[in-house]
């Protein structure tokens, strides 16, 4: 499939933008990435591994939406015969189509990140009262230490609230075996079942054996439940109770399932631990005793009072909240938990340790020494940049979002004032606006990605037309959900396997819900975009800019040689322009004492502007700010 | 667990890190070890400071590296041969690819880059093996090849046989670049030695 992806630089016509960004799935990257050790012994991640666990179980339709640390189980299951997947514009989307598909008979997944079941908590709740035929087993990718996400939230309460049961792998080759698990305990007790990994089992490498895939029992086909499907009060009166019971039931085969094991060991010291914090205990405690619950909801009371009778002080071990420990308090179970162990972000082996051995805590490490700070960056050419810096020049509060672009808080652009979850910027401009009165339409802007807005920010902006605001939206739309590594979505013209899809219109969208006045713009024509900015916020109407440019990182936009930018030093008057752009690219080289007017500049001129032509990804925001004529596109010398 | 031992791999984000330690790892598996890496994606990638952890030994549990316990640190950037310092300790092997590669505050003009940042390793009774990659890749025909070049300094301090890596990156490495891939090998093998 030839790619085309155009309207990348400067001077570019907006037509040639909205054409399919079409690219094959990449295989490639899973390749390099898996190990065959043998014919079927393979070293993989979590994610890889949970990908070969749900086809192997059988698994007719999956649906997720991108997010870290859950992405990767998609993109992988994408590459397996005889498995529908998608990339859905949500997470409640992704499990409605994975309810769906249940009830026609099929085994279905549905994965997302930890925030992600937030979203999708709706349809969540009553699944688990409906339960499915086909098995239904959602995934969650929760981020202790918050390495990609705004919030730590601890997901096995959802397993609580919603009355269903989880299962928490340890490592690669146990997150396999549990998600097959899962799809027989789904079909054996008619719910839904959850499964819980973290950062440190999906993006943590291991050693994954192969296995069969088994054959679905009967085929998919239509069949009427109302008494189960149809959620009025009446019905859902009786399947709550069904609910309790399914749920004691579930608990008293917690009692006898192999996935709650005791590993026995010195008594002095017994342990209760689920999920990665068993590793760390393994490592820290290798002789004691260990209750290791691979179901983490809900609980075999009788399994860990009997552990608890047999070992001299109990211990648990859970990264976050302390939900096992909170159960175990309610038996009146006496344990040391939150107590010593810190309920804030990643526990690893020294920290289980120390916290519960003070006396073998490390003595003499190395402090750590000052060095400039490394923050994450936008890419050199990335187009949200241009937007940035123009806002970060107007005197406005930047509603923002969930993206890359969330780097634009970052310095030296300091362009973003506020973020809190996927698709909020809009409805908090909107209230802020709300709040502050009249004439407050030019204080205000939300800034949102094209993935983001379709996840969730259409809603917002119907919103903002209904009830007349008149705070300015930027969308960047980039054609990629880029953040997570450049997942496609409905505005991208592509679907998870890289074919040609229906490619959602933003622009007859905005004017749809209602919008008046809609602009287009090239990010990288930074002072052009300025203009158009202030002319939209001066409005006293809801207006809606779309900056188009796609992500650098776009594979095909890899795949091009870039024509570089550089530095006609003999121009450059040092006035910094470029350099307030915090692009990767452009660095500033001071001058020493005197030696300004020795090379032949202003004696006050303190330094010059340099662009590193094999980083330049060729945007031409800097050439569009420079009024000296000191920097210029093609073959050239700095 | 005391025959876990630990390789911690510093960068900067999109520089290739992930080659690599895959490449390290894969050697380390073919040589019986069991193995466990990780890594972290998303924001942390977008050209911030990063890491991937690696461990080997007979049974390995933990993903994670304890501070104090990295034996040896394969550090693609000189500044970040020396961020994670508390997780190493004294006789840690440190080997530095001596790229410079300005962060935004330096970039801009806002802070400097610290003068001889190695010296802090070497002060602390460290082993510092500084191997110029990009020197080497070039010599070797391909500057794409500097991460082999590594790889190549770094396979010397682990016990794994070099016909072990070899025939691991001959089978990892695109074919139209294997022989300047294999010839970074050997001369980053050379730089790695004492």
């Amino acid at each position: 499939m030839s790619i085309v992806c155009c309207y990348l630089k400067r001077g570019h016509s907006v037509a040639e933008y909205y054409k399919p960004a079409v690219f094959p799935l990449r295989k490639m990257a899973a390749e390099i990435m898996t190990a065959k050790l043998n014919e079927n012994t393979f070293w993989m991640s979590g994610n890889e591994a949970i990908a070969m666990g749900a086809y192997e179980a059988g698994v007719v339709v999956a649906s997720g939406y991108p997010g870290t640390p859950s992405t990767e189980i998609m993109e992988n299951l994408a590459t397996y015969d005889g498995v529908y997947t998608e990339w859905a514009p949500n997470e409640k989307v992704g499990l409605e189509v994975a309810i769906g598909a249940s009830f026609a008979g099929a085994r279905a997944f549905a994965t997302m990140k930890h925030v992600g079941l937030n979203v999708a908590a709706d349809p969540l709740f009553t699944a688990s009262y409906t339960g499915g035929r086909g098995g239904l087993v959602i995934l969650t990718a929760d981020d202790p230490d918050m390495h990609s996400s705004q919030n730590e939230q601890d997901n096995r309460n959802y397993a609580l609230a919603a009355k269903i049961p989880m299962l928490e792998p340890s490592d690669p080759a146990e997150a396999k075996e549990f998600l097959k698990i899962a799809f027989d305990l789904s079909e054996q007790l008619d719910t839904p079942v959850l499964v819980r990994i973290t950062t440190r089992i999906a993006h943590v490498k291991g050693v994954v054996e192969k296995g069969e895939r088994v054959t679905a029992g009967a085929a998919p086909g239509i069949e009427k439940h109302p008494e189960k499907f149809v959620m009025l009060p009446a019905m859902a009166r009786r399947r709550r109770v069904f609910v309790e019971e399914r749920l004691n039931r579930c608990a008293e085969l917690a009692e006898t399932t192999d996935l709650n094991v005791v590993e026995s060991g010195d008594k002095k010291r017994g342990f209760i631990t689920s999920g990665v914090s068993y590793l760390y205990v393994k490592e820290a405690f290798p002789e004691a005793a260990v209750l290791k619950l691979g179901m983490c909801w809900p609980l075999p009371e009788k399994k860990i009072r009997d552990f608890t009778a047999s070992v001299d002080t109990l211990y648990v071990v859970e990264e976050l909240d302390p939900f096992l420990e909170t159960q175990l308090k309610a038996w009146g179970i006496e344990c040391h938990g939150k107590d010593c162990i810190p309920a804030i972000g990643e526990l690893n082996t020294a920290i289980v340790r120390e916290s519960i051995d003070p006396s073998r805590r490390k003595q003499g490490l190395f402090e750590p020494v000052e060095l400039p700070m490394r923050p994450p960056n936008m890419c050199a050419g990335c187009p949200h940049r241009g937007i940035f810096f123009n806002l970060s020049r107007m005197k406005l509060f930047v509603s923002g979002d969930i993206g890359c672009y969330t780097l634009g808080f970052l310095p030296p652009l300091n362009a973003m004032d506020s973020t809190v979850c996927m698709g909020a910027s809009i409805p908090m401009a909107h209230g802020m606006v709300k709040a502050l009165g009249e004439g407050a339409h030019d204080k205000v802007v939300s800034v949102i990605g094209d993935s983001t807005f379709v996840h969730s920010g259409i809603t917002g902006l119907i919103n903002s037309v209904y009830n007349k605001s008149a705070a300015t939206l930027i969308i960047l739309d980039n054609r990629i959900t880029a953040m997570t590594g450049q997942q496609p979505n409905p505005a991208s013209g592509s679907d998870i396997h890289g074919n040609v899809a229906q490619s959602l219109d933003l622009e007859a969208l905005c004017r749809a819900v209602g919008v008046k006045h809609v602009r287009v713009v090239n990010p990288h024509e930074v002072p052009e975009c300025r203009k158009v900015i202030r002319e939209e916020v001066e409005r006293d109407e809801m207006s809606v800019i779309i900056s188009v440019a796609p992500c650098v990182l776009l594979p095909e936009l890899k795949l091009r040689k870039p024509v570089s930018y550089f530095t006609n030093i003999d121009n450059c008057v040092g006035c910094t322009s470029c350099i307030r752009l915090g692009c990767p690219a452009i660095s500033w080289t001071p001058f020493a004492e005197g030696e300004a007017e020795a090379r032949g500049y202003k004696k006050s001129q303190k330094g010059y502007s340099r662009i590193d032509e094999v980083l330049c990804n060729d945007c031409g925001q800097c050439a569009s700010l420079c009024k000296f004529n000191a920097i210029t596109r093609g073959e050239g010398k700095s | 667990m005391s025959d876990i031992k630990n390789i911690l791999f510093s960068g900067v984000g999109g520089q290739g890190i992930l080659l690599a330690s895959e490449l390290t790892a894969a050697s380390l598996l073919s040589a019986g070890y069991d193995v466990k890496k990780s890594e972290v994606h998303g924001m942390a990638q977008r050209g911030g400071s990063v890491t991937a952890q690696l461990r080997y030994g007979k049974r390995v549990y933990s993903p994670l590296i304890d501070p104090g316990s990295a034996d040896i640190q394969m550090a693609f950037e000189e500044m970040e041969a020396v961020r994670y310092l508390p997780y190493l300790h004294q006789g840690s092997i440190v080997i530095v690819n001596t790229q410079h590669i300005l962060p935004p505050s330096v970039a801009t003009g806002q802070a400097v880059y610290p003068e001889n940042v190695l010296d802090e390793l070497v002060k602390r009774d460290i082993e510092v093996i500084a191997v110029d990659a990009f020197s080497i890749a070039r010599e070797a025909g391909e500057v794409r090849t500097a991460n082999v070049a590594l790889v190549g300094a770094l396979s010397v301090h682990l016990p794994v046989d070099q016909a072990v890596f070899e025939a691991i990156i001959e089978a990892r490495v695109p074919e139209r670049f294997r022989a300047e891939n294999m010839k970074a090998f050997a001369a980053g093998r050379e730089a790695g030695s004492r």
